[in-house]
């Protein structure tokens, strides 16, 4: 199985490519990601490392624009993902020039897709090292998306989706508990997701809501503070009701 | 036998090579100069003699219900009548439309390319492109051809989710968005009649005569127009021809021919 790792153009006998795998590994070790589509906006959620005194934490942004309308977080190689974003951003400016209107989400996701999966098949290049979660709005219907690509070249729609760092137990907690919301409702349940794997607190989550008509906006650590905490009041109100004994009919 | 090497004559050339000893086969190849003042720019004016002067009459523009278009179909070599059949507005897909002046391969050809980028965008974003997706990328194309030869004037309509939309686009690599144009040799004419004209809040049967009367005039003004005057237009649901009538018989419609009351009739004179 080792000899197969080498020259990421050849598959294995039992038809794997090793390279695009070991992609994924590196993926699973990158900060959790975590992103859910509500009916009016869309939400990314990012665990963020403590960051050291003396870092600007201003310069390590997790989730970036692309456009005015598309925005992305992603887990895995952070240097992968720079090249990655410069990529996208770039065509996203081709496309408004050579057609006269903004791209939607899904062209820019597929070129993305594109990207990653022309470098699982190209000679002496390593695949990207990174999966991104896409969201944004159809500047035609005004529809909310989320997608997701990882290092193969694949892509998909997601209702609510993780990735990164403990996204198994995410993307469960997710489909135990993900219902149609808007509104702040959305940035409640795409914070307790992230809840489930990340230290509570402002200090270690970006979140970020993006809008059909204000685009991104990135929450401030107080205002996610705030909601933290009325998760955990809502949490500790829950825990009360189950222990308290059933009242009477 | 003496083989005959006239073919193989050069002309004497005005710049003397000083070696006609072993004859004229062996001199130097050399070409006639221009008999010309203008040595520099004499190429640049033949060029400006053979291009095609863009001679027709194409129109569109935008009303209340969509898109109209109307052209001639005279095709000439310069006084020479080539075609009277020539269809000048051509259908990229079935909600748009192009119009064609100046080298009719060219025209064609672009159109006909334009409408599989078209449908392969279509294929590939599960969406219609937009007209002035279209115009543009046309625009881009005849642009990176740029003084090449190409000679193309000609009008992108068609309706698309913003609504109707017309486009002109050149082989110089313009491209304008408006309301109404006139293309050709014919256009001032049409020009003349279609503004004079136009109202935004037209019906369909009055767009149509309009555009058909502004062709008939210019038809009948320009010695490069002429043929049958074809009228489209474009809806939400896509285009759809509306007619096309021979401006010979359309001059008799616009100016019929009354018959003159009889002042004197001979009689045959009574024999005497």
């Amino acid at each position: 199985m080792a000899r197969y790792d080498r020259a990421i153009t050849v598959f294995s006998p039992d038809g794997h490519l090793f390279q695009v795998e070991y992609a994924l590994e590196a993926v699973r070790k990158g900060n959790a990601a975590v992103g859910v589509r509500g009916t009016d906006n869309v939400v990314l959620g990012v665990e963020k490392k403590s960051t050291a005194k003396l870092q600007d934490s201003r310069s390590v942004r997790k989730i970036v624009n692309l456009d005015n309308h598309i925005a992305l977080a992603c887990a895995g190689l952070k240097a992968d993902a720079r090249v990655l974003i410069n990529r996208a951003r770039v065509e996203c400016q081709s496309h408004r020039l050579t057609v006269e209107d903004p791209c939607t989400v899904e062209y820019i996701t597929r070129y993305i897709a594109g990207l990653q999966q022309k470098y699982t098949q190209s000679g002496g290049v390593r695949p990207f090292g990174l999966s991104t979660l896409i969201v944004g709005f159809d500047p035609y219907t005004g529809s909310p998306s989320l997608y997701q690509t990882d290092p193969s070249g694949t892509f998909s729609a997601w209702k609510a989706n993780a990735t990164g760092r403990n996204s198994n137990s995410i993307r469960e907690f997710l489909e135990k508990n993900f219902k149609e919301t808007a509104g702040q409702e959305t940035v409640k349940l795409a914070i307790r997701a992230l809840l489930e794997v990340v230290e509570s607190g402002g200090k270690n989550i970006e979140v970020a809501v993006m809008t059909k008509e204000d685009g991104l906006r990135q929450l401030e650590e107080a205002e996610i503070d705030a909601i933290v905490a009325e998760i955990e009041a809502e949490k500790a109100a829950a825990e009360a009701a189950k222990k308290a004994p059933p009242k009477d009919t | 036998m003496k083989l005959d090497t006239s073919g193989l004559e050069s002309f004497p050339s005005l710049i003397s090579h000083g070696n006609d000893v072993a004859g004229e086969i062996s001199a130097p190849p050399s070409f006639e100069l221009p008999n010309s003042n203008n040595f520099d720019g004499f190429l640049k004016e033949a060029i400006q003699m053979v291009k095609p002067a863009k001679g027709t009459t194409t129109l569109a523009f935008i009303f209340k219900e969509g898109v109209m278009v109307a052209a001639d179909s005279r095709a000439s070599m310069g006084g020479y009548i080539s075609s009277q059949s020539v269809k000048k507005i051509i259908e990229i897909n079935p909600y748009m439309l192009g119009t064609m002046a100046g080298g009719a391969a060219d025209c064609q050809f672009w159109h006909r390319n334009l409408g599989i980028k078209c449908r392969l965008h279509e294929l590939a974003n599960k969406r219609r492109i937009s007209v002035t997706g279209a115009s543009k990328l046309l625009a881009n194309i005849l642009y990176s051809y740029r003084g090449m030869g190409l000679s193309v004037g000609t009008m992108i309509a068609g309706w698309d989710e913003t609504g109707p939309g017309l486009y002109y686009v050149d082989s110089e690599g313009g491209r304008l968005k408006g309301t109404r144009f006139s293309v050709g040799s014919g256009s001032p004419y049409a020009y003349g009649v279609l503004d004079s004209g136009y109202k935004y809040d037209m019906s369909i049967e009055e767009a149509s005569e309009l555009a058909r009367r502004a062709i008939y005039h210019a038809t009948f003004r320009d010695g490069a127009s002429g043929g049958v005057a074809s009228v489209y237009y474009v809806g939400p649901t896509g285009w759809k021809k509306l007619s096309g009538d021979d401006v010979g018989e359309l001059h008799y419609h616009y100016n019929p021919v009354t018959p003159s009351t009889i002042e004197q009739e001979m009689v045959e004179a009574a024999a005497t």
